[in-house]
């Protein structure tokens, strides 16, 4: 308490009087980081009033900074000698609590973040700057990079801070300077690593710039944090300058090599909230080519972007089916994102106009890998594989070749084979689905039965299956109401007294 | 009406029972209200079609029916009072207000009251009655003063019956109606059983004393029965008494045990194929094996396999129970009889009723007889059951008697799970089953009433108690062994019960497991409480059914369990094959496809290897190919190696941590190696018949091929190993190209009518419900259709006549004034002209 009573003192008598201003050290001084959370909490808010209260007043020098030594001997008028000192003050301040978002304690940080935050408003209003024409750029573009690279350290994790700093990015012109700004911290930061991923300052990169949310039209862009009369002439209240922020911002950031867990995340979100907000969203080409070429989640992950690309910005992909025939492996009815992977398959696969022995290939592989999945995934691929037969009639040979040869000795079908063209799907038959039709599961059992009778004509709509998991499928199976229980009719001996008990053999009771 | 203006639709058939609506038409009626309703509605639209303005009737509640005309007046002249009340004229100071009723002024009204009553008081005194009139000058205006009046009345009294007042009445009236009824019945059976008793009171007398006395009496009216007669009679009573049936001999027994074991397998077969699953719903009810299978039911349930031995008081029980089976039985033996007695009474009313007294006493003596025998029969069979059961018992335990001693005889059934465990608690193995069966004995359910609902608890009891033996830090299996019989004994008394219990049980775990994924990410296998549980749902119900209310969810769950629980420890290694032995042991039957279970077994088989392999299969969910908790399986120690011996694994290690040595570990790790093998086997031997069972066994074959280790395992681990892919390897690839089940061919279409019963006229019966409502739909869909084109056209046709008319008239008008204009002109002209030949003339 006797601290707080003595900063406001220093404060009311800096503020007071010129002749005490050099009690401003004495503010100044805990801010280097040295002391209680509690004691800079306190410093760095009698700084933020006292700065606050100075640049309301003008009493900080506007213009280039000269050195605080040359500045003295030169020949300014007294006001001037002290405005320039007090600005460098002001200057070291800015410095500290730039220094102290890296401190440890979150209290700290937070209130250092909204300390400078508060300059960044103030400045704004009441600018530095010397305005020498009508055009001048007012906004603090250098406070606030060090507020970004406060933002983003590299060593730790700091995406609470970052959500902190999330209310900011409303205010159109912040989000505009911020992305500058995020670009050239990445430009800087990256180019001292030479292509060694930066885990921590990449992810914090990643959740400052991934909830960036983007204007939609010129119109709904109102909220500026400084008011400006001759807005409309400047850079930043144009939609295609934003965009164009953005794209270079996100273009550097996924110039850089990812760590395979944020090259997921960073997939996961393309489509939704980056591509739309491109000017050129081919420039991702490469980026989603390379992801797609990875294998494993991340090409699944890729195709969707690729999809976008591929649609509406007539992106040609050659061998792209190949491609995507190669990703089909065991682990795709395993992952997380089966249900957004088997949608696009779905889109994909839907043109009538695909070759049968294309689909064939797929469908056969498809039905292969089936051999391996949990009976969610079954219940959603055997009616997918329906799909299939309904849109391509000349793959129903798979189910129904009344004049092939009687035995066989071998499937035709090559699972091996990349190129889905030479697997001959076309010569084999669908006796995986077969086998499925043993399923334990009766629901399954009943899907894959469906496949060797007539199939309907309508489409069967899988929507709803893809994201089916194991858990609701359980619950449905629980919750269905029995009209009664038939029971076991052999009398039991005993935990493992069956005939011919498996565990008998194995497993002792001890 | 005018017969010009009637359009008759003639029918061409005259068809019975059909009503037709639209059999007389008046198109110049009908036209001329289409007419009149088009120029309220459309053509008011028409011409306002540009007005913007619109009229409001803002009069208080204009068009609000739910008040009554008469409201209505009093809320309107109220409002209007109010309106009026502050408007007064301020200079006006003594302004009264006149009172009105009906408009006329009260003051007035009150000026001639009495001598309007009066008036009124003579003229009604002096008027006939309206009944009179009627009776005796036919009516007239008094009949139809009286209608109108009865008329107001009813108005007045069914005005504020609203129709939902109405069917509210209905349901009352209904209801009350009903519980008359009900009371009549029981009224009427109260008097039936009242007359049942006093009949049963009768009868002894009439059964044994009375018929002496009048026997005597009779005999004295009545000449001696005929011997023929006599003769006859007692050759028919002895009819009645036929023989009860032999015992069967060993062979018959046997084969009449395998003819039911037959029938069940049939039914599980049935079950499997799930083939008609509704067509068949009779639960195939639990029969002992010593079941004749002659009908006969045991009143009592004891198929315990486990009895007391030294049970002398027991029996005894047992033999006062079965005595006061047989009263009851008696008692409805006689009431049998009585009926039959009745019966025969109204046959034979002409009968003597001596002989008819005879008869019934004959009756239900042979029938105590026969019940005796039967009772015989059961408590020879009963005695056979329990002196085998001894015999099982005293090979069981010698020292049972001591401990038995101190045991009551009677159990009440736990309320709560703390009870029952707590009458368990520090009582031994055998100690305990016998709690339990006594707790079935005493509580059966043909006992008391609440009893089924008790014992049904006590089965949710049990289960948890077994749970909790299962999670102590050394688990009591051999006790959860001996207590699967009296958990299938409760579980074949009450399989609903079980049932839902069992599923509670599988619920409560998948949600558990469901939470932990959303939390943690991954998942852990359960403990050991969960695999006890899986396993005695195998034990309690058929595991081979297509679907089944318990093991459907059980399947769901391992599957669950098999794919999302990560395995990072050898006791995970454990859990994961129990639960893979599962898996066998539940389609052991049925043969049906797990996937989930080859997956597991080569992950298994993944993680046995030293990493960095070659690869040529994939390892899918729980397994990665690279990362941790690979080589959990791997020995290495050579000595190890030649030391192991195939042994069972104790389930105990799931609970508990080992801290044994490492060889011991080795060791268990091999078993597990060998068990894997194993289930590979016999997982090859179920799926054979798979059509693609060399697709589904590839990556093991690879795997057991070309990776394993072979030659550096023991011996005996070799034997398993070759054994395994043996199996594996001798399968022939036999492929046969798949054709699709025929469809029925659509049969042509034939000119013989296709005839369809008409159940009721006017409605086409074919088809199901379903399509029968489709097709309603879609007809009524159609009229509509039509009905609204022919609308639009119709206002279409009427606007243009407007259109035309409103044209003629404008022009009609123009021309008017054209005229008009140019016969003015004409006179101007004419005027001017004459004015010039005048000024000519001039």
């Amino acid at each position: 308490m006797a601290r707080e009573a003595a900063l406001a003192a220093c404060l009311e008598a800096v503020l007071g009087s010129r002749s005490s201003a050099n009690r401003v050290f004495e503010l100044l001084e805990p801010l280097a980081g040295q002391e209680e959370p509690e004691d800079i909490v306190s410093a760095a808010r009698t700084c933020s009033r006292l700065f606050g209260a100075l640049l309301e007043r003008r009493e900080l020098f506007v213009g280039l900074l000269p050195e605080q030594d040359a500045s003295l001997g030169e020949s300014y008028s007294a006001q001037d000698k002290y405005r320039i000192w007090m600005r460098h003050r002001y200057g070291d301040c800015v410095r500290c609590l730039g220094e102290l978002m890296g401190h440890d304690a979150f209290q700290v940080k937070e209130l250092a973040l909204c300390t400078l935050m508060k300059f960044v408003e103030l400045e704004a209003q009441y600018p530095l700057i010397k305005i020498e024409w009508k055009g001048t750029l007012t906004f603090p573009c250098d406070l606030l990079k060090v507020v970004v690279d406060g933002l983003l350290p590299t060593t730790e994790d700091a995406s609470l801070l970052i959500s902190r700093f999330q209310e900011y990015l409303e205010y159109d012109d912040v989000r505009y300077f911020v992305m500058k700004a995020v670009t050239a911290s990445i430009g800087q930061v990256m180019q001292k690593t030479k292509e060694r991923p930066l885990p921590f300052y990449q992810q914090n990169v990643f959740s400052l710039i991934s909830p960036i949310n983007m204007p939609n039209k010129e119109s709904e862009m109102v909220r500026f944090m400084v008011k400006q009369d001759n807005r409309e002439e400047l850079k930043f209240s144009k939609l295609q300058a934003h965009k164009q922020v953005f794209e270079k911002m996100w273009l550097t950031f996924l110039k850089h090599k990812l760590p395979p867990g944020l090259y997921k995340k960073v997939l996961v979100i393309l489509h939704d909230s980056v591509l739309p907000y491109m000017n050129e969203p081919t420039l991702m080409m490469d980026f989603l080519t390379v992801a797609y070429g990875i294998g494993g989640a991340i090409s699944l992950l890729a195709l969707n972007g690729l999809f976008i690309l591929m649609h509406q910005h007539n992106l040609e992909y050659p061998d792209f089916y190949k491609k995507l025939y190669s990703l089909l492996d065991p682990s795709i009815y395993h992952v997380k994102y089966r249900a957004r992977f088997f949608h696009l398959t779905d889109l994909f696969l839907s043109s009538s106009h695909l070759p049968a022995y294309l689909v064939a290939a797929f469908i056969k592989r498809l039905a292969r890998l089936a051999l391996t999945a949990p009976p969610e995934a079954l219940l959603m691929i055997l009616p997918f594989i329906c799909n299939l037969f309904r849109r391509h009639p000349a793959c129903r040979v798979l189910l129904h070749r009344p004049a092939g040869p009687a035995d066989m000795s071998e499937d035709p079908y090559v699972m091996e084979e990349e190129e889905p063209s030479e697997s001959r799907a076309l010569q084999s038959s669908l006796w995986e689905v077969q086998s499925l039709q043993n399923h334990y599961h009766p629901d399954v059992a009943k899907a894959a039965a469906v496949l060797s009778q007539t199939l309907s004509e309508m489409e069967d709509d899988i929507s709803g299956l893809l994201e089916l998991s194991a858990s609701e499928l359980f619950d449905r199976e629980v919750k269905k109401k029995a009209v009664d229980v038939p029971l076991e009719f052999e009398q039991v001996r005993g935990l493992f007294g069956k005939k011919n008990d498996i565990f008998a053999e194995h497993f002792s009771l001890d | 009406s005018n017969p010009f203006e009637v359009k008759v639709n003639r029918q061409k058939f005259d068809i019975l029972g059909r009503k037709t609506k639209n059999d007389v038409g008046l198109p110049g009626v009908s036209r001329s209200k289409a007419i009149k309703k088009r120029n309220q509605t459309l053509l008011k639209e028409y011409k306002e079609r540009e007005k913007t303005n619109v009229f409001k009737d803002k009069r208080f509640g204009e068009y609000n029916t739910k008040i009554t005309p008469e409201e209505k007046m009093i809320r309107r002249f109220t409002l209007e009072r109010q309106q009026n009340y502050g408007k007064k004229n301020i200079y006006n100071l003594n302004e009264d207000e006149e009172l009105t009723h009906y408009g006329q002024s009260l003051a007035e009204i009150e000026k001639l009251n009495d001598i309007v009553d009066s008036d009124s008081d003579t003229e009604e005194r002096g008027t006939l009655s309206a009944e009179l009139t009627a009776a005796h000058f036919g009516g007239g205006g008094g009949l139809l003063r009286k209608k109108v009046s009865s008329e107001q009345q009813d108005e007045e009294e069914e005005k504020p019956k609203s129709r939902k007042e109405l069917i509210e009445e209905m349901i009352a009236k209904s209801k009350q109606e009903k519980q008359e009824r009900q009371t009549r019945r029981e009224n009427a059976l109260e008097l039936t059983e009242k007359l049942d008793k006093d009949w049963k009171e009768i009868q002894t007398l009439i059964a044994r004393k009375t018929p002496k006395s009048e026997r005597k009496d009779k005999e004295v009216e009545k000449p001696k029965p005929d011997e023929y007669d006599m003769i006859v009679r007692e050759l028919g009573f002895e009819m009645k008494a036929k023989p009860s049936e032999r015992l069967k001999t060993e062979e018959e027994l046997a084969k009449e045990e395998q003819a039911r074991l037959q029938k069940l397998e049939a039914d599980r077969l049935r079950r499997m194929r799930g083939i008609d699953e509704e067509a068949n719903k009779k639960r195939p009810n639990h029969m002992s094996a010593d079941d004749l299978a002659d009908g006969f039911i045991l009143d009592k349930d004891d198929r315990l396999l486990l009895c007391y031995k030294d049970g002398k008081i027991n029996i005894e029980n047992e033999e006062e129970k079965e005595e006061e089976g047989e009263e009851e039985e008696d008692e409805e033996g006689e009431e049998e009889d009585n009926e039959n007695e009745e019966e025969s009474q109204e046959e034979s009313a002409s009968e003597d009723e001596e002989d008819d007294a005879a008869d019934g006493h004959s009756d239900l003596e042979s029938d105590h007889e026969s019940e005796g025998e039967a009772a015989e029969n059961k408590e020879e069979k009963k005695h056979k059951a329990k002196e085998n059961e001894s015999q099982n018992v005293e090979k069981l335990d010698p020292k049972r008697e001591a401990a038995k001693s101190e045991l009551p005889y009677t159990f009440a059934v736990p309320e709560s799970y703390e009870t029952f465990k707590s009458l368990l608690a520090g009582r031994t193995i055998e100690q305990q089953l016998i709690i339990l069966e006594r707790i079935q004995k005493c509580n059966h359910p043909s006992l008391a009433v609440g009893n089924k609902a008790k014992l049904e608890k006590l089965f949710g009891f049990l289960l948890e108690y077994i749970g909790e033996l299962a999670t102590l830090d050394l688990p009591e299996l051999r006790t959860i062994d001996k207590l699967v019989l009296p958990l299938y004994n409760l579980c074949q008394m009450f399989p609903e019960a079980a049932s839902d219990s069992i599923r509670f049980i599988l619920r409560d775990a998948a949600h558990d497991l469901e939470e932990v994924i959303e939390v943690k990410g991954r998942a852990t296998f359960p403990g050991l409480d969960m695999l006890i549980y899986l396993k005695i749902v195998s034990l309690l119900f058929p595991t081979s059914d297509f679907w089944h209310p318990v093991v459907t969810p059980a399947f769901t769950y391992m599957s669950q369990l098999l794919t999302k629980c990560r395995v990072t420890t050898l006791q995970d290694v454990i859990k994961g094959l129990f639960i893979c032995c599962l898996f066998l042991e539940y389609v052991s039957l049925s043969r049906r496809f797990v996937p989930e279970l080859i997956n597991f077994l080569l992950g298994v088989l993944h993680i046995s290897l030293p990493k960095s392999q070659a690869q040529g299969y994939t390892v899918v969910h729980p397994f990665t190919p690279v990362g941790k908790n690979l080589e959990l399986l791997l020995v290495c120690d050579k000595e190890d190696l030649k030391s192991w011996e195939k042994q069972n694994v104790p389930l105990s290690i799931v609970t508990r941590l080992k801290e044994t040595s490492k060889t011991e570990i080795n060791h268990t790790r091999l078993s597990c190696l060998a068990l894997c093998f194993d289930l590979i086997k016999k997982g090859a031997v179920l799926y054979e018949s798979l059509p693609s069972f060399h697709e589904i066994m590839h990556p093991v074959r690879i795997l057991l091929t070309q990776h394993i280790p072979v030659n550096e395992y023991p011996e005996k681990m070799q034997e398993w190993y070759h054994s395994a892919l043996k199996e594996l390897e001798n399968k022939v690839k036999h492929y046969t190209p798949l054709i699709c089940e025929k469809k029925k061919p659509v049969p042509l279409k034939q000119y013989t009518p296709k005839i369809v019963k008409v159940l009721e006229f006017g409605r086409k019966q074919a088809g199901s419900k379903k399509e029968q409502e489709r097709k309603q739909l879609i007809q009524r869909h159609k009229r509509e259709l039509k009905g609204a084109i022919r609308e639009i056209r119709k206002d279409n046709q009427y606007l243009a006549r407007m259109q035309l008319s409103e044209i003629m008239e404008r022009d009609a008008a123009r021309k008017r004034k054209v005229k008009e204009l140019l016969g003015s002109l004409a006179t101007q002209e004419g005027e001017w002209k004459a004015m010039k030949r005048k000024k000519w003339k001039n």
